[in-house]
């Protein structure tokens, strides 16, 4: 029962490059990194893509499919038109390394400019700590995070501005409300958010939350409460007050 | 003449997955210079998609539980050819390691008084698996990425190891080239650790990336270290069937563990016709009992879906051939079941296991809160690999060690799941603060500069036979498609020296290989590199089954159905001989102390 369909994937590498269309069979239940696969085993050999998992685990297939960032090992195949050629590019706001690998090496980068965890002291004297399955909860959703980079891919202030100077992100910012809100961290991070990662920069607009594979409510759960964070000690002049006392 | 760019470390560790990169942060805290080699980006590796838990004795579900009884049955599971000192290093040692995880910031799963929460596993007495609903490698590895990239480690990502470098008899590095560009590399280094995985990628259905193409124990092999234990290839029971190109994709034990039951196409939970002698005390003899263990109380044994693993999957391809399988030559396995015991059990099953939920509905359409699975074995790990000492990680090759899933020993015939991750951590640790000793203890080492330009020269050798010659692709999957038919879950002489005959045409044709466009990002390339590697695991694998007359844990030998008391006693070792040929022999288990044969018979 397959289909045949046209994949227009884009070739090149930092110097250059543009779409070139290969045609594929599409069979039942197929994901669109098995159509490159197919592609790349029987007609481009020296085709370049990263893939892992191939099952939604371990970020890294991001790519722009019909437009749209997405994995292409959790892109079905079945929800696409295949009446129209299936465009196939890489992540815009990152360097391309070649054909569809981009250069995301800023991300690990930026990462390193927050800082680590820093537990409170045990709470029991065998060296081990309390916690409320609850308090566990409102976390894991940030460590859910599979680094795939969508969400940066999307975000006007890096692929529009490129402020990656100035601004991590929304996935570093998903990683820094999980260390914040982390219940056994000790550290202060809201001082960094504001000056040196300016949170400021991010005026909500949604679109990380969006591509978000994992579902993560990056702006209201994670964004929005480090913004207050960063309200409430900056700018709310009671408790400024309150601090000076 | 090929250019190498240059570094030098104490310690070199290749693979940043949980093992190496628990070894590089135990060298950096001991004071040593670090660099770490791996093939995808950090986080990557394989270890991030581990899904069931870590396994360790805490006792926070059951008191009852200590490293005793883990110990026993990792023996038990190993069918006895463990590495003994392994594994009571490894039951020891875990629960240390877990709570070291969370000092670094992992948050587990909790029990009601908020301890880590611990769950059932195949094999395992108590529950004893720390986890994070169903991505515990997520958690481990990130934990683990985000504390090293502070620990003060150098890493070189998407960089292949091509062959270690000696120095006389001593390790004195690596070379390898990256794959952005294709440069050439040598990490000059005084001790090294391997901690590159796995050999998945050697069979058809895997689930397997392509990182997993047995790099770690061909460098080792080529080096001259010894190899133990290659005929154990663990086939994991529930792989997923269907649709075809998401086939061998894992569905986690915890799946069982949480209470899913096998069944085959007449709706018979067939695990119940089938129980191991040496499980028979432990195993629920009703389905009643079997949802208590499941559901926590202490009083009920284990149901027979949590047999070990290598049981399983033979009783599920025994069902399949037997004409009793599911549509797509799978068995059903259901969760949905448990609606009639459990109030909201939708919103339970998806908190558990949220991303089978997840996978099964984007993968396959199926809502596993409503309907069965369709599973069936997948290639899944390898618990042969390099031949080491227990305490130290220490391979035959001076400055060489090993952890993680390329180390042999704390495994056996067969692995307990949640065991391989507690492994990393127990002996990535060991390995990193011995290597850092090493360093320590020994002398600059030189490098060969000759032996670097022919390691270059027949890297880049595909180029010059160009795009119009063998098609590295297709090796591979002619070679994935003997192994899987030939040297797969049950096995026989005649099909495995067929294989044999088979892996020596693949090793001309693989010779033969060519690629074509430039070194830059070129997949091609890349898999024409990694078929030498394939090849020598996947000879040794089939050598090693071939020589080993009996049937024990994860090999089936249908020539040879039963075990057999004298091979009880002993490992096989695959080592290349002067003569550059592959030698097989066994060897006999260190005799084990009395201390803990006592544990064993105590537990029995
Ligand atoms: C789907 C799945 C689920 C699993 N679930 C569980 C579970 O619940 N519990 C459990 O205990 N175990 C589980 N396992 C097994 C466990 O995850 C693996 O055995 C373990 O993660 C291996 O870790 P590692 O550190 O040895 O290797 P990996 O994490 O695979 O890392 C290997 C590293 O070596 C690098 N490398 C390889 N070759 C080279 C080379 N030539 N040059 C440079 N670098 C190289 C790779 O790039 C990678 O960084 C699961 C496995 C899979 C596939
Ligand atoms: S919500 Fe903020 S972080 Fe997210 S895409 Fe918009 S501007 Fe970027
Ligand atoms: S927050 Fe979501 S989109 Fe962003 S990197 Fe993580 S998983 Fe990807
Ligand atoms: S290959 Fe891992 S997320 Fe797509």
């Amino acid at each position: 029962m397959a289909t045949p369909a046209t994949f227009r994937i884009w070739r090149g590498n930092s110097a250059g490059g543009g779409f070139q269309d290969y045609s594929a069979a599409v069979e039942e239940g197929m994901v669109v990194l098995d159509a490159v696969h197919h592609i790349q085993a029987q007609q481009a050999p020296d085709l370049a893509v990263r893939w892992n998992c191939k099952a939604g685990k371990c970020g890294s297939c991001s790519a722009e499919i019909n437009g749209m960032p997405k994995l292409m090992c959790m892109t079905r195949l079945s929800d696409i038109d295949l009446n129209e050629p299936v465009t196939i590019e890489p992540m815009h706001t990152f360097p391309v390394i070649r054909d569809l690998v981009t250069d995301v090496s800023w991300n690990f980068k930026a990462k390193k400019t927050i800082k680590q965890f820093k537990p409170r002291p045990p709470d029991a004297p065998d060296g081990t700590w309390r916690v409320q399955q609850a308090d566990v909860e409102r976390v894991q959703e940030f460590r859910k995070c599979i680094e795939c980079f969508l969400c940066q891919d999307v975000c006007h202030v890096l692929r529009e501005h490129h402020k990656q100077d100035e601004f991590i992100g929304p996935r570093l910012l998903v990683h820094a409300a999980a260390l914040e809100m982390h219940p056994l961290d000790a550290e202060d991070r809201v001082s960094d958010l504001r000056r040196l990662h300016n949170i400021g920069y991010c005026n909500i607009t949604t679109c990380c939350r969006q591509v978000c594979p994992e579902s993560i409510t990056i702006t209201e759960n994670a964004i929005i409460p480090l913004k207050e964070r960063v309200v409430d000690r900056y700018f709310d002049p009671l408790k400024r007050l309150f601090r000076i006392l | 003449m090929p250019e190498f760019q240059r570094f030098s470390y104490d310690v070199l560790v290749i693979g940043a997955g949980g093992a190496g990169l628990r070894a590089a942060i135990e060298a950096a805290a001991n004071g040593v210079t670090v660099g770490v080699v791996c093939k995808s980006l950090l986080g990557k590796a394989h270890t991030v998609m581990a899904e069931g838990g870590i396994a360790a004795a805490l006792a926070n579900v059951d008191d009852r539980d200590n490293w005793r009884v883990h110990f026993a049955d990792t023996m038990r599971g190993g069918q006895y050819l463990n590495n003994w000192r392994m594994a009571e290093l490894h039951a020891k040692e875990a629960p240390e390691c877990v709570r070291e995880l969370e000092a670094w910031g992992a948050l587990f799963d909790r029990t009601k008084d908020g301890k880590i929460l611990q769950r059932n596993f195949g094999g395992h007495k108590y529950p004893r698996l720390a986890h994070v609903g169903d991505r515990t490698g997520l958690e481990m590895i990130r934990t683990l990425q985000d504390h090293g990239i502070h620990a003060g480690m150098e890493v070189h990502m998407e960089c292949t190891v091509l062959s270690l470098l000696l120095d006389g008899n001593r390790i004195a590095g690596a070379c390898g080239y990256d794959r952005e560009k294709g440069r050439f590399y040598v990490w000059q280094a005084k001790a090294v650790v391997l901690a590159t995985g796995g050999i998945g990628r050697a069979f058809k259905i895997t689930s397997n990336s392509w990182e997993y193409t047995g790099d770690g124990l061909a460098l080792a092999y080529r080096a001259g270290a010894e190899l133990q234990d290659m005929e154990f290839v663990q086939f994991h029971p529930t792989g997923m069937v269907w649709p075809i190109s998401v086939r061998g994709i894992l569905v986690t034990e915890g799946v069982r563990g949480e209470g899913g039951v096998l069944r085959n196409k007449e709706g018979r939970r067939f695990m119940f016709d089938d129980i191991p002698e040496l499980y028979k005390e432990q195993t629920a003899d009703s389905e009643d009992e079997g949802w208590r263990y499941t559901q926590g109380d202490k009083a009920a044994r284990r149901p027979p879906e949590l047999l070990t693993r290598d049981h399983v999957a033979r009783c599920i391809n025994r069902e399949v051939k037997a004409g009793r399988g599911s549509p797509h030559g799978g068995v059903f396995l259901d969760i949905s079941w448990i609606k009639e015991r459990l109030p909201k059990s939708e919103e339970h099953i998806k908190r558990k296991l949220p991303s089978m939920y997840h996978q099964f509905k984007q993968l396959a359409d199926l809502d596993i809160t409503k309907e069965p699975m369709e599973v069936g074995p997948t290639t899944h790990y390898m618990m042969g690999g390099v031949r080491l000492d227990g305490d130290s990680q220490a391979s035959t090759i001076p400055g060489l060690f090993a952890a993680g899933e390329v180390a042999a020993g704390l495994h056996g015939a067969n692995r307990l799941g949640g065991n391989s991750l507690s492994d990393l951590l127990v002996f990535g640790r060991r390995a990193g603060r011995y290597a850092a000793a090493f360093a320590k203890a020994n002398g600059q080492v030189g490098v060969d500069e000759t032996g670097l330009q022919t390691a270059a020269e027949a890297a880049l050798a595909p180029f010059e036979r160009g795009s119009s010659a063998e098609n590295p692709y297709q090796v591979q999957y002619d070679l994935q498609e003997a192994m899987q038919n030939l040297v797969g879950i049950v096995r026989t002489e005649s099909e495995m020296e067929q294989a044999l005959e088979v892996i020596g045409q693949l090793r001309v044709r693989a010779e033969r290989v060519g690629v074509g466009g430039n070194c830059e990002y070129n997949n091609g390339w890349h898999t024409a590199i990694d078929l030498g590697n394939l090849l020598i695991v996947s000879e040794a694998v089939t050598r090693a089954a071939l020589l080993r007359k009996e049937s024990r844990g994860a090999q089936f030998r249908e020539d040879f159905p039963g075990k057999d008391a004298e091979w009880g006693k002993h490992n096989i070792i695959v080592k290349r001989g002067a003569d550059g040929e592959m030698h097989v022999e066994k060897r006999l288990l260190p005799p084990m102390p009395e201390e803990l044969k006592a544990v064993i018979e105590e537990m029995k």
